[in-house]
Formats: structure tokens, sequence, C-alpha cells
């Protein structure tokens, strides 16, 4: 069972969300980023090696020319390596936990498991980014030590801030964009149900 | 709630039989551990569980039966495997089949009303859970997941969540211990039925460390007694001790050896990977040590630095006497106060003409002293580079001469400035209250402050300019022998052993766990895998790194200047340190 909606980031780019269930009690969100494209390589490289030029023609050191082919180089390597989030996974497991995974461009996966034990709540959260508010999901850990208290937040397809349109749709349809899933004994229950009813749409 | 059912990779491929393992019911799963094979003994089964319970403190139970289908479906055993229920009595009983094919899996949960009721019972949703059997007992969670109770020793399994399955396979080790060759009543499947892990290495390794950590231990003990003599303790020997970063790097050394010798067990694996993470650092050290020594020798380097060593200390002797001598006629066009400058500069002149003196008086010697240095090099780097650290400051000792003579001076001069200010304003120090308070002076007090205040106006910037320079200098000897203790402190703290087990054996160290979600059909119980998710190289060396006999800068950058506009000195880390104690 899959379908696919798409989105835009806070940049304008084109973001596709796919849902996939597995079973009544396990859902599947995939966000796919918008691919590097060739145009803004080039342009990248271009910029770099011009300006390297144009500094080997003032100081005429060739030294230049090569440290700017080694930065363009290693530069691309580390952007897909860290920062280039190719697509983003979210598995939610009834009574388990939920699972983020992000895939770097590079090929590189990153995993983290939270289990629906720390889980405290699932809320949507306001940030100002430049001049705008920007809505984001996050998730709220439990205090081991304090049973009231938030140990951690942690934000949900971190990778670009980039699900507010998302989130905004979301937000007029649940109303108050405060906390979401309710405390209590049937939170698990809920945490799942919270995540089936805010994606399906 | 969705009952989830852990099963273990390697028995996925085991004959049909009886499913061991442990029910958690506050989280609703079922952890299988082995796979009881036909033919047995109800009695027989019951008994060895009851004696893996009691060796391993987990409630392992029959948790349902374990179907596998190679040829057609036996209508005979399917009966058979439901009357099993009868005899192991268990809420709720699995019956777990895998058909033919390898990807159709079928898995039930019955909760019986009765035994003869059969037709009451309510079945769950399942969910099915791999793990690989032998990753998850070896590895280990982080943060570790103990609770306060449990190392009181109670010893009922009290971890929460995942933390249990770890924990649950972890302790039932006793179960493992049989593999299928045992003439045992119950032949079982895990993940060491082939036959059990062991390595003649490591046992014999096992038999011989406790006799070489008794001796070593001896031999250890009695070296920390030598050190502890009184004579080392009198006034002058133990002032330089204190001061000479060769003597804490040995000290520390031997305190790492008598923990990683010591013939008491480690307590927890913390203590254990401590202790393996120590004696990799300390081998390591020996053995770049011992190549600094081949290096040192086969070249006669140690010859040709000793001849080298006087002429760079009379270079640098020199070149101090031309700044000098810069310093007493108009250094960058300033105009200094003639007198005090050529007071000033004497006296320094003399002190390194002192210096050279004693220079030339060691040389002789410097070549055997040099030699028996380097020996020490087979004890480890890291005294090698302490021994450097010492030598550099020794070798310096003029400059610092300088620089605590130029810090008194201008220390003196900016107190009297700052009191004599106060006297200009009315006010005056108190010190029973700790605060400026006002005061009404004569006159005669008035004009002696005031003239006292222009005279040390007037003599500052020369003081300045002096105290300015001989800082620049220590500065310079401080960083060096700072990035000498870093490297120190690197090497003695890197948890070595945890990052190679980390590089070679990334499940060893486990953050936490993924999971995949396997190829699905629709009807069927969802199946997933779970992996062991490695813990990152940052968090590695975070968690196991080791403490250093260093004391690490307590100063922030900020009052580093306060300290130096004010012309307090300022000592290297490890003096530093103690000057505080």
């Amino acid at each position: 069972m899959e379908d696919e909606q798409s989105f835009s980031d806070i940049c304008g780019g084109r973001l596709a969300l796919q849902r996939r269930c597995y079973s009544p009690s396990c859902l599947e969100f995939c966000l796919s980023c918008p691919r590097i494209t060739l145009r803004s390589l080039t342009a990248v490289t271009c910029t770099v090696w011009l300006a390297a030029y144009g500094l080997f023609t003032l100081c005429e050191n060739s030294m230049i020319l090569s440290a700017a082919i080694f930065i363009t180089l290693l530069g691309l390597l580390g952007y897909l390596h860290f920062v280039k989030i190719d697509h983003e996974t979210l598995l939610i497991i009834d009574s388990l936990g939920i699972q983020m995974t992000s895939s770097y461009a590079s090929g590189k996966e990153s995993t983290t498991f939270i289990e629906m034990g720390e889980v405290k709540d699932v809320v949507i959260n306001e940030a100002i980014y430049m001049q705008k508010v920007i809505y984001y999901l996050c998730i709220l850990l439990k205090d081991p030590v304090e049973p009231h208290g938030i140990s951690q937040v942690v934000p949900l397809f971190q990778g670009g801030r980039r699900q507010d349109h998302l989130c905004i749709q979301q937000k007029v349809s649940l109303g108050d964009g405060g906390i979401l899933a309710s405390s209590g004994r049937q939170k698990v229950k809920d945490t799942f149900n919270f995540f089936n009813l805010m994606f399906s749409g | 709630m969705v009952l989830k059912a852990f099963f273990p990779t390697c028995c996925a491929s085991a004959d049909s039989g009886l499913l061991v393992g442990r029910w958690v019911p506050e989280q609703s799963s079922a952890v299988v551990l082995a796979v009881v094979h036909f033919p047995f003994i109800p009695i027989q089964v019951k008994e060895l569980l009851a004696q893996v319970q009691q060796a391993s403190q987990v409630g392992v139970t029959v948790l349902g039966t374990w179907c596998h289908r190679r040829q057609e479906p036996e209508e005979s055993l399917g009966h058979f495997l439901e009357g099993l229920g009868a005899i192991f009595s268990h809420k709720p009983w699995f019956q777990l089949c895998r058909e033919r094919g390898s990807k159709s899996w079928s898995c039930k949960a019955t909760h019986w009303q009765g035994p003869t009721s059969h037709a009451a019972s309510g079945e769950d949703q399942v969910m099915l859970i791999f793990y690989d059997q032998r990753k998850v007992l070896l590895s280990q969670l982080h943060p570790p997941a103990v609770l306060p109770d449990r190392q009181a020793g109670d010893t009922t399994a009290s971890a929460g969540g995942l933390a249990a399955v770890f924990d649950t396979v972890a302790r039932s080790e006793a179960l493992f211990q049989s593999d299928r060759f045992d003439e045992g009543p119950v032949r079982l499947s895990h993940w060491q039925s082939e036959g059990v892990e062991a390595s003649i290495l490591v046992e014999l390794a096992k038999w011989a460390a406790g006799p070489v950590c008794l001796l070593l231990a001896c031999l250890l003990s009695l070296v920390s007694a030598a050190s502890a003599c009184r004579v080392f303790k009198l006034w002058p020997l133990s002032f330089i001790w204190s001061k000479l970063s060769t003597c804490e790097q040995l000290r520390h050394r031997l305190e790492q050896l008598t923990l990683i010798f010591s013939t008491r067990k480690a307590k927890n694996p913390a203590q254990l990977m401590r202790k393996a993470n120590m004696l990799v650092s300390v081998l390591l050290d020996v053995a770049l040590g011992l190549m600094l020594l081949s290096w040192l020798h086969r070249k006669d380097l140690i010859g040709q630095l000793a001849d080298a060593l006087i002429p760079v200390a009379d270079h640098v002797a020199e070149e101090l006497q031309h700044l000098l001598q810069w310093l007493m006629g108009a250094p960058a066009g300033l105009k200094m106060n003639r007198a005090l400058d050529q007071v000033l500069g004497r006296f320094f002149l003399y002190h390194i003409h002192l210096w050279i003196s004693y220079i030339h008086l060691m040389s002789p010697f410097i070549e055997r002293i040099l030699w028996h240095v380097g020996l020490s090099a087979c004890l480890g780097l890291t005294v090698a580079l302490s021994i450097l650290s010492d030598i550099i400051a020794l070798l310096t000792f003029h400059i610092y001469c300088f620089y605590v003579y130029g810090a008194r001076l201008y220390c003196l001069k900016i107190h009297g400035l700052s009191s004599l200010w106060r006297l200009f304003r009315g006010k005056k120090w108190n010190v029973l209250r700790q605060r400026v308070d006002s005061c009404s002076y004569d006159l005669d007090q008035l004009f002696i402050g005031t003239l006292l205040f222009t005279i040390l106006v007037f003599l500052l910037p020369t003081t300045a300019l002096y105290y300015l320079v001989f800082t620049l200098l220590r500065l310079l000897v401080v960083t060096v022998q700072g990035l000498i203790h870093l490297l120190v402190d690197l090497i003695n703290s890197l948890p070595l052993y945890s990052l190679g087990l980390r590089l070679c054996r990334p499940y060893r160290l486990a953050a936490g766990v993924k999971f995949r979600v396997l190829e699905h059909e629709t009807g069927r119980p969802l199946r997933l895998l779970m992996q062991i998710n490695p813990l990152p190289y940052s968090r590695v060396v975070h968690t196991y790194r080791l403490p250093t006999c260093g004391c690490h800068p307590k100063h922030s950058w900020g009052s580093l200047c306060r300290k130096l506009f004010f012309g307090e000195l300022i000592y290297p880390w490890r003096q530093r340190g103690d000057k505080q104690d």
C-alpha cells in the first residue's frame, strides 16, 4: 500500500513524501529531497576556479591553482558525505519504536532508533528561520530520572528544515499546532495513530 | 498490543521442535533463545530449563512450537504440535511455522482458556523480529542500562525495553553450553549448536595470565615501595620531583601498570575495557619508544645532538645579548629612562654571562647525559617526551629568570600606581572590609604620593618594555612545552583498544539497534530484522577516554590576559596545578 504526495521545502525545492503501509502496525514515510543538479555543481566549481585564476594572475603562484582543485574535490566529497541528504525515512512500528534513517548522497546511512517507552510526546514546534516562522515536527523524550521532565527534543526530517509546508497544512487541519498526541496510558497507541492521521492527507 | 516474537536467525533452518525462551509480559514480547528438537521427554526438558533458570536467573520457559515444513504438510504433525500446548502450558502459546519456500512464515499466538475448551481461544497479532544471537550476546549497549537495584544484588532482569532482550540473551549463556555432539538427553539448536566457539590461544593466555600477573604485581609493588622511600620525601628532593614532568609521567605509568596487573578481577565490562585500553596504550607507548631508540642509535644521532646542543645554547645566549643591547639603546625609537634602562640591561647581561659559563662547565658531560636519557625511551615515548620537555625547561632557565624579574618589577609598579591613583582621588583600600573607602589625606601625604606617582608613571614604560619582551619569550617556551604535554596526554588518554574493537567488530559496542522490514506478504505476520547500530567513533573516544596525569588548563583566555596585564606569574600546565594545591 503506497501513496505519494509532493511538497515544497523552505527554499522552494520539491520534496516527495512516500507513505508505505507494511501492516496495520508498521508504517514508513520516505521523504526524498531534490537531487544535486549539474547546473549548480558547474556553477560552484566554475566560481571557485575563476576566483583562483584571478588570484593566480595577481600573485603568479601556481600553488593557488592546485589548492583550488583540492579544495573543490574535498569540498564536494565532504558535501556529499556529510551535508547532502538524499532521502530520509521514518519507520514507525507500533509498540516498538520510531526509527529515523538519513541516507546521504554518498551512500552513508545514519540511523537512530527511539523506543516507544522513551517517547513522551510528538509535537509541532515553531521556530524563526531568517525572516519567517517555520514549523517542524519533533519528538520529546522522557527524562529517565524525572518522570515529568523532558530530556531531549529530537527534530524529525531535519535534513534541512524542509517540511514547513507539510506541517502548515496539517496544522490547519488538526487545529492549533500544540501538543497533539495526548499523554497518559494510551499514549503509545496514540503516537502511532498520530502519525497515521498526520500524513494520511 | 501487538505481540513481538524475537527469533534468532540461526534457528531459522532448524528442524521442528519446541521454542524455548523468555516471556516479558510488560512489553508483551517473547525472546526465543533456542529450539528443542524431537524426540524428547517433557520431564527432561523441564529439568533442563529449571537448571538454566537457576544458573542464569532468567525465567526460561517453553513458549510454543516451531514447525519447519521441508516436504508437503503433514497433518499428523500439526495435531501433535497442538497437543503439546496442553503439556507445557504457557500464555500465550506461540505456534511458529515456516513453509517450504523460505519466505513464507506464519505465526499464531493463542490464549488457551482451559485445557479442554479449544474453541474459546483468542488470537493476537504477532510481529516476528529476527536477531543475530551471537552479535546480541557479545554486544554491549551504551549507555549501560544498569539500574541501581540490580547493582545491589537483585538479579531479576529489570532493564526496560530492548535492553531486556539484550540482557536476557547475555545472561542465558548456560543454555548455549551444549552443542549437538553432546550426548545429553535434550537436543538444542542455538547459535553455537554446531560446536562451542573457543580459541586455544585465548585459553592458554587465560592460564598464563594468573601467574604472570602475580609476578609482575610483586615486582611493581617492590618498585613502588622503593619510590615511596623516605629519602625521596625530604624537602629539596620532593620539591624537585613535583616540578619535573618526567616524574609525574613515571608515577602515572606506575599507577597504570599496577592497575593492569592487579590480580583482582574486573567487576564490570567498563572496567575490563579500561584495563585493556591501558594495556594497549602502554604497549603502543613502549613500542614507539623502542622505535625512537633504535632510530637514535642507528645513525649515532645522540652524538650529533650533543655536539649541536652547546652551539645552539651559545647562539641563543648571543641573540639574547643582542636583544638586551638593543633594549638598552633606543628600542623602536622609544626614549627610555636611561639610568634605569642601563641598570636593568647590565643586570640581565650579567645573568647571561653566568648562564653561558654554567653551560660550558657542563659541556663535557652532556653527551653521556643524553645517552642515558636516550635509554629511558625504552620506558615509553611519553617518558622520552617528558624528559625532552624537562630539558627544554632547564636549558631555558635564564629566560624564565628574566621573565620572573621583569614580571615582579612590573607587578610592583602596577600595584603602586593603582594605590597611588586611589590616593589621588581621595580614597583608600580598606583591608578589613575589603572595599574602597574615602579618606582625607594631609597636604604632605598628598604631595609625597603625587611625587611618587609621577616617578612611577615615567619609569613605567621602561619596565613594561622589558616585561613585554621577556613575557613573549616565556610564552614561546610555554607553548612548546604545552604542545609536548598535549602529545603526551594524547598517547596517555587515547582508548586504542576500544577504537580497534569498533573498527574490527562494530557490533561489540552498540549504541542501539536498527530495524529493517523484510519482504512482506499480505496475510502473513510482519517480519523485521534487528541489526546492531554501532557506536560512533566520537562517542567511543568520549566514553572510554583514559584519565591523564596532566592537569588541563584551568584558565580561560580572558583570565590569562588579565594575569599577563597585571604581571602575575604564569606557569605551564603541570606546575600550575601544583601551584594551586
